[in-house]
């Protein structure tokens, strides 16, 4: 060493490492428009699909005739679901153990139901098609009410009428899917009905719709030389896409190569399968050359996957000092025409069984009854962990209604009940262990922050001044405290199709000291390329800038249950540091023999091996890796790789404080977000800066959800919100000032004690812009309304409170 | 979202698009800034099968004040009439009504012609030329006319334009005394829930002169001449701006939409209103 080595500060600044806001790596090409999606891609010879959809939302398919659309000049085929009924595809099994139509088969159920498959030469010639091609429909009753469907004598699924017993247990009745129970339903209604206070409240999470700016699509290219199968598309999990079309194909699993390009946002949108993906790898294998579809907005907002639509009734019981005693929950779940939900398969409701939220409530219950309708499927989660967000809205709500009951104030009969830091890891009453939390400190720090006290006080003189007469703008401090649970997750109770949910990481190290490292999950836009690199930089020792991050082609990537529900951190990112920990190990050997030292006398130092106790002495990463290819070292195989299959023991737990100061004219239902403060605590922070960035995009996300974004139906079931004109997508207008904030309680099983951030503020910010709007009115009698909160629903709140009379 | 094929016409002068118009009939529509046209014909809504693109008749463009008379060309966008200081100078209420449709990418594009033309009841244009009481010329095979903006709507998208004419020029006369448009809508590129234009003329203490009109609360824009009839005399204080409130809701007729049903449309309108009114005279 001499003056000009660098320092220590300095050695771990040029790594890039854990904690650095290293700028994300992705944006050079995003932002110059050189991305690579989907429709980017363009193979020789490609041909172009479009469906024919279903304008009912409930009819029985009479005939089709494709005469007229085989006619036109240009096209190739249109598939039926008689075309695929041969290959046993007119059908495809779902996520959560149902069947759906690829295309329809006898009947359609919901409006936007694929209902034909044109291929055709160009894009436009298929589109002329679908025009040309004559349905012939006869009309049936719709049911788009989950509890009208369960006592109508109207059979959706004809395909399953007279199953008595369906994927998760014994159906009910018809349009019945199933029953989830979790805890203890009789303990619970006898600590209930002997409570000193019990609330109760039913409220509906409005179905909406994950809307990622890039729809679905996908390019089958079936190479019948070789034949190898490739299929390029905007899949969340590319390797499952894999196993599964390696199952209903018949081609073996090696001779499908399936790729995730770039994404553009998914949001659990692009988890599932759809009949898309299908009718292109069928156009493909008939007609022998590349086949693209590509959907619309349109057809993305009406018929891919939705999110929520729960009916959540609650009753909750307390003392009379406000210790919460009991919590009972039953949810009426909508799942449309097919259950199509993308959760770990022995959870039917996802995490709902999360619903007892950050408190410490000694007796619970939950039960869920899936139902059919005429709507689209899907039921994924949007931006959250499985139902994570209903859970965390409906306990959020209750908490709310609960302290109107004991008329005491909402933040302090939250501090009152929260889970102590001393009684983690905690075991819930619905059957989790959450990891670890210090609720209390992040909910002081939070309504310090805000001077919690002082918005109270201004709150208070606004409902005064309201009623004299003074001001007709009203004044909602919403409050929300979260705990997500993410990381799904430790295979003794988490498998997708019996894919345990595992995750993987496979490092190369270069000769001259750069690396690569391949992961099973895919970003979507979270920035992995960025802050896997960092994950790795702080294990080995390489700079961040020298290892490049791949991830969505299953022939080079090792197998992984994808990116979806918070995971990549909690489970990819620990399969990163356990392989780097394992490439330090052999360059902890390499660098003793080079040394001329003992293994155990040799320690890491940020980038390279020292002697102990004579740190003039050491390697760097560089020399070490440089040796492990060119060097002949005894007991030491060449090379410098690692591979790691990380199993999590446990589901990791963040948490967070949120507050929201709004202001609402009474008259118009305008609102105007004054302030929004957000405290996340996600354990190990890798890079603040993309956390900063996830937390204002999952709180815009939440404004939308909350304050007008919804997938709405008439009576017939017409989708009416099926544009995005109608379709709330916030944009800067729209959006406040966030001001965040942090808490750092480590994950105490994670490798790095990271645990995820993505959808955190999803989940917790749902309820806390919903709280502000249900605070402003609580001075005036309301209990509870619906979200979404937009401008009318808000003012038939005002003048049902009798706000408008004057 | 793929439009059926269709021929592509861009003609260079207004005899030009005239003839395209004249040959073709009902096949034919012309394209000003396309933001409801091209998704019309997008959703296969609209049948096109000569689209007549305007943008290369530069003798539609511009923005000309003479004196108090002030004519905009039909292409001119709305960008550009946020942009001219002239006519900002001239009209204010043209800025501030034009900032409030959607966002700056379609004011790009969008045009007033475009925007008062096609009759559409969400446009904003329609509603505020009729306040300002402006006229609309329009070219056709025999000739040119030009029908005054309170009399040009007829129902939606039905306006007294013949399909074989094209509206080429606005005019107005500079407005005097204080303005106002005053618009709720959902979101940024959302059409209005409720939207009201105001002017007001004030001698010493009393309303001299009024117009109020509407957009989006009935099938065409609405001027409503009662309400502008309630202010005038008035003191412009709180039982003035409600009879003239009152006279208002009376002339339209709002129907349920996403938005919210004809109820809530009714409250929100006669909020509105009353804003739009009470800051036209704050400015008077």
């Amino acid at each position: 060493m001499n003056d000009l080595t660098p320092d220590r500060d300095e050695r771990v600044a040029n790594l890039k490492g854990l904690g650095c806001s290293r700028k994300r790596v992705e944006d050079a090409r995003f932002t110059q428009g050189k991305g690579n999606y989907i429709d980017d891609i363009s193979l020789p010879g490609m041909l172009h699909g479009d469906f024919v959809r279903s304008p009912y939302a409930h009819a029985r398919v009479k005939s089709i005739n494709t005469d007229a659309a085989m006619a036109l000049d240009g096209v190739i085929a249109v598939l039926t679901a008689k075309d695929l009924e041969p290959l046993s595809l007119h059908w495809m099994p779902t996520l959560a153990g149902d069947k759906q139509m690829v295309l329809a088969d006898g009947k359609v159920l919901f409006q936007g139901q694929e209902v034909a498959f044109v291929v055709a030469r160009d894009r436009y010639i298929a589109a002329d098609a679908v025009d040309l091609v004559e349905v012939e429909y006869e009309e049936l009753p719709v049911l788009v009410d989950p509890f009208e469907a369960l006592k109508s004598e109207v059979v959706l699924r004809e395909d399953l009428d007279g199953q008595t017993e369906g994927a998760h247990g014994p159906r009910k009745h018809h349009n019945h899917i199933f029953t989830w129970e979790v805890g203890d339903e009789a303990g619970t209604n006898a600590v209930i009905d002997d409570a000193d206070v019990v609330a109760e409240e039913t409220m509906y999470y409005h179905r909406t719709h994950p809307c990622p700016l890039e729809p679905c699509g996908c390019l089958a290219s079936m190479d019948k030389v070789n034949g190898k199968l490739t299929l390029y598309g905007t899949f969340q999990a590319p390797h499952v896409v894999r196993t599964v079309a390696s199952l209903l194909s018949g081609i073996e699993e090696h001779n499908i190569r399936v790729v995730s390009p770039d994404i553009g946002g998914g949001f659990g949108n692009k988890v599932g399968v759809y009949p898309g993906y299908v009718c292109s790898i069928v156009a493909s294998i008939v007609t022998g050359v590349p086949v693209k579809w590509v959907e619309d907005r349109m057809e993305n907002l009406m018929t891919t996957a939705f999110a929520r639509d729960y009916w959540m009734k609650g009753r909750i019981s307390a003392t009379r000092e406000g210790k919460i005693t009991g919590l009972h929950c039953h949810v009426t779940a909508d799942h449309g025409a097919f259950d199509a939900c993308a959760d770990p398969t022995k959870f039917p409701a996802g995490f709902m069984n999360i619903c007892t939220g950050s408190y410490d409530i000694p007796i619970a219950y939950l039960g869920v009854d899936g139902v059919y309708t005429n709507k689209a499927p899907g039921g994924v989660s949007y931006r959250c962990s499985f139902r994570v967000t209903e859970a965390v809205y409906f306990i959020e709500r209750m908490i709310e209604v609960l302290a109107i009951e004991l008329n005491m104030d909402a933040a302090e009969l939250r501090r009152i009940n929260f889970i102590r830091k001393e009684q983690f890891p905690y075991q819930s009453a619905l059957g989790w262990e959450y990891d670890s939390g210090d609720y209390h400190t992040a909910w002081d720090k939070a309504l310090a922050a805000v001077d919690y006290e002082g918005l109270r006080k201004e709150q208070a003189e606004r409902v005064e001044a309201f009623k004299r007469g003074e001001t007709r703008t009203l004044m909602g401090i919403g409050l929300s405290f979260f705990t997500e649970i993410v990381g799904a997750g430790p295979v003794k109770n988490c498998d997708i199709l019996g894919m345990g949910m595992f995750d993987s990481c496979e490092i190369r190290i270069h000769p001259t000291g750069s690396a690569i490292a391949r992961l099973g999950t895919i970003s979507q836009g979270q920035g992995h390329a960025t802050t896997f690199a960092q994950i790795l930089a702080s294990e080995i020792g390489i700079p961040a800038d020298s290892i490049t991050i791949e991830e969505g082609d299953t022939d080079t990537a090792p197998y992984g249950l994808g990116t979806y529900g918070s995971r990549s951190t909690p489970v990819a990112g620990a399969a990163t540091a356990m392989a780097g920990r394992k490439i330090r190990a052999k360059a902890q050997m390499i660098a003793a023999y080079l040394l001329e030292v003992h293994d155990d006398d040799v320690e890491f130092d940020v980038d390279r091996f020292v002697v102990k106790g004579a740190p003039e002495r050491f390697k760097t990463m560089g020399e070490i890796a440089y040796a492990a290819y060119n060097q002949a070292i005894p007991g030491v195989e060449p090379g410098l790789e690692a591979v790691s299959y990380y199993d999590p023991p446990n589901m990791t737990y963040p948490f967070g404080a949120y507050v929201c100061v709004m202001d609402i004219d009474v008259d118009t239902g305008v609102t105007d977000i004054r302030r929004f403060y957000a405290l996340d605590d996600c354990g190990t922070r890798i890079n603040p800066m993309v956390i900063e960035g996830q937390i204002h995009g999952g709180l815009t996300e939440a404004l939308a959800v909350a304050m007008g974004q919804e997938i709405a139906y008439d009576d017939m079931g017409n989708v009416k919100t099926g544009t995005l004109m109608d379709f709330f997508l916030p944009t800067a207008w729209e959006v406040p000032n966030y001001e965040t904030d942090h808490t750092v309680t480590p994950s105490p099983h994670h490798p790095i004690g990271a645990k995820g951030v993505g959808e955190s503020p999803h989940v917790g910010g749902v309820p806390c812009f919903s709280n502000a709007v249900q605070d402003a009115f609580r001075p005036f009698g309301l209990r509870h309304t619906n979200m979404p909160h937009d401008h009318w629903r808000i003012w038939k709140t005002a003048n049902g409170l009798g706000l408008h009379d004057t | 979202m793929i439009p059926p094929s269709f021929e592509y016409h861009r003609p260079t002068d207004v005899a030009g698009a005239l003839a395209v118009l004249a040959e073709h009939g009902d096949d034919a529509r012309v394209l000003a800034g396309g933001h409801s046209l091209i998704p019309m014909m997008k959703l296969r809504m609209a049948d096109v099968p000569h689209l007549i693109d305007l943008q290369d008749v530069a003798a539609l463009k511009g923005i000309d004040i003479s004196g108090d008379q002030i004519t905009i060309g039909a292409m001119t966008t709305q960008h550009e009439l946020i942009a001219s200081d002239a006519l900002h100078a001239a009209a204010p209420i043209i800025r501030e009504a034009a900032l409030q449709i959607a966002d700056p990418q379609v004011r790009y594009m969008g045009t007033i012609g475009g925007n008062v033309a096609n009759g559409d009841p969400g446009n904003d244009m329609p509603g505020l030329m009729q306040c300002l009481d402006a006229r609309f010329t329009l070219e056709g095979a025999d000739g040119t006319r030009t029908v005054a903006a309170r009399s040009f709507y007829e129902a939606a998208y039905m306006t007294d334009r013949d399909d074989e004419e094209i509206l080429t020029h606005i005019s107005f006369a500079a407005p005097r005394g204080g303005y106002a448009y005053e618009k709720q809508k959902r979101k940024i590129g959302d059409y209005a829930t409720a939207a009201c234009a105001a002017l007001i003329e004030r001698d010493g203490d009393k309303v001299a002169a009024a117009s109020v009109a509407m957009t989006n609360l009935s099938d065409i824009p609405v001027f409503s001449e009662a309400a502008a009839a309630a202010l005038v005399g008035s003191a412009c204080d709180d039982a003035a701006v409600k009879a003239a409130v009152g006279a208002a809701l009376e002339d339209i007729d709002p129907t349920e939409d996403n938005r919210g049903p004809v109820e809530f449309k009714m409250h929100v309108a006669g909020i509105i209103i009353s804003r739009a009114i009470q800051r036209a005279w704050s400015r008077a």
